[in-house]
């Protein structure tokens, strides 16, 4: 992989993305043949905003190569407090770690920040921007379940605000996928994502019902819809209510149909569905480690 | 008639100026907002002469800037090209017309616009400017991927 730093997925290839995968499956056959690969390696987290996932998955990934973290912990109790810029703030953390994991609020941060270091920095998130890595474990856990090439995925929730949903699209324009887009009309993809995808020759097919395309999907990739983006919690509840899933939903699915989601979930998708074969976004959690391990090893400069 | 005035496509309706910038076939109206891009108010002491919708045969209207003492810098040029991209710079040196250029779109702009977005880096209290990838029908923030595509003059910060 030619990147030093992973701050969009609008800069991944395919061969960028197919290395990252094929690492990773290697890493999940045998996962001790990698865990002296970076005994030295620290790693910098700088999560500017809550995650339990993202941080524990990149701690986890770090340890299992051998290495340690290095965590600027929660901003309240660290030198942002005091009105340090993100900028100043990568700069003095490039030289405690070789390479830094970072999640902010701002979109684009991630990327201001990449020009301030010469480590490799990684994108763990910014505002309703980007979230590449997220993207690099959906996309290894469609690989496992239903495989990258002449599948059709529905991708339904918050489209517009949805970081995850703007990676995976874009990522997903590398490959034989038929996109499907449900959403409430006040949430549909944003301008920005949809100039990329027009640009790449990928239709933007949208709809207001998931039954008009449930029944043609080989992946749904469910997303949360967030309360803060409704003026009122009346109609939060109308709009949310009709993007849940239950198992009675998925009665008119193909018996084949992987459910995903970057978790958490509120209710967007019922309890009943975790015990049905359609389940998949546990295993996409804990496909975290060895992408996240696949990744690291990488740009931190391991060979295959 | 010599120098950046004479033209069939017009009349002479400023007086010439002897050192400093005209710039010619402006998009009808977009005057006040060239002003605005070099920061142009009038308070600066500055002698500037404006013509607005003045008969153009390649235009049919176009707007005239002249402004004495001062010759734009690169990045007001890039920014001018957005929205006067027919816009000719004349450098008047000794009432001389001493350098005529086209505005030519460039592949960036940088610190000149804001970014719409709120929610964008550039907008905060760090080291960087706003910078702009230039498209074929609008700008995109390259930092947020935010693309303006209407108004570009409004997000013109000075």
């Amino acid at each position: 992989m030619e990147h030093t730093n992973i701050t969009s997925a609008r800069q991944l290839s395919r061969a960028d993305i197919e290395m990252v995968l094929d690492r990773a499956r290697a890493i999940a056959d045998d996962p001790s043949a990698y865990a002296d690969r970076h005994p030295d390696a620290l790693l910098g987290l700088l999560f500017f905003e809550p995650s339990t996932r993202t941080k524990m998955s990149f701690s986890a990934a770090i340890k299992r190569l051998g290495g340690d973290i290095v965590d600027m912990g929660p901003v309240d109790s660290s030198s942002v407090k005091k009105g340090e810029s993100l900028a100043d703030t990568v700069r003095v953390i490039e030289g405690y770690a070789d390479a830094l994991v970072l999640r902010h609020p701002s979109e684009g941060s991630a990327g201001m920040a990449s020009e301030f270091v010469d480590v490799p920095l990684i994108n763990g998130g910014d505002g309703a921007g980007q979230h590449p890595t997220q993207t690099l474990l959906d996309l290894f856990t469609i690989r496992e379940s239903a495989g990258l090439d002449d599948i059709t995925i529905g991708i339904m929730g918050d489209l517009k605000y949805g970081r995850t949903v703007h990676s995976l699209a874009h990522a997903l324009t590398n490959f034989d996928v038929r996109q499907q887009f449900i959403s409430p009309e006040s949430l549909r993809l944003p301008r920005k994502v949809r100039y990329d995808l027009h640009a790449r020759g990928t239709d933007v097919r949208e709809h207001t019902d998931l039954d008009e395309v449930l029944d043609v999907l080989d992946v749904l990739y469910v997303t949360r819809i967030q309360k803060e983006r409704f003026p009122d919690e009346t109609e939060y509840r109308e709009v949310a209510g009709e993007y849940q899933i239950d198992a009675d939903t998925l009665a008119a699915a193909s018996d084949d149909l992987a459910v995903l989601h970057p978790l958490p979930r509120v209710d967007e998708i019922a309890y009943d569905v975790d015990d049905t074969d359609y389940a998949h976004y546990f295993e996409q959690a804990h496909n975290g480690v060895p992408v996240r391990m696949a990744l690291l090893d990488a740009l931190l400069g391991g060979e295959q | 008639m010599t120098g950046p005035d004479s033209g069939p496509d017009h009349e002479m309706r400023v007086s010439k100026i002897e050192n400093g910038t005209v710039i010619d076939h402006i998009t009808g109206g977009q005057a006040l907002n060239v002003l605005a891009i070099l920061g142009i108010d009038g308070t600066g002491g500055d002698v500037v002469s404006v013509g607005i919708n003045v008969p153009s045969d390649r235009l049919g209207r176009k707007d005239v800037v002249k402004v004495e003492g001062r010759e734009l810098s690169q990045p007001e040029l890039d920014v001018l090209s957005l929205i006067a991209p027919a816009a000719t710079i004349n450098i008047i040196r000794g009432y001389e017309v001493a350098d005529k250029q086209r505005v030519e779109s460039p592949g960036h702009v940088s610190g000149v616009l804001g970014c719409p977005n709120p929610n964008c880096i550039t907008t905060e209290d760090e080291p960087v400017d706003s910078r702009f990838e230039v498209l074929e029908d609008g700008l995109r923030c390259v930092y947020c991927d935010t693309i303006i595509r209407e108004d570009i003059a409004e997000h013109i910060r000075v």
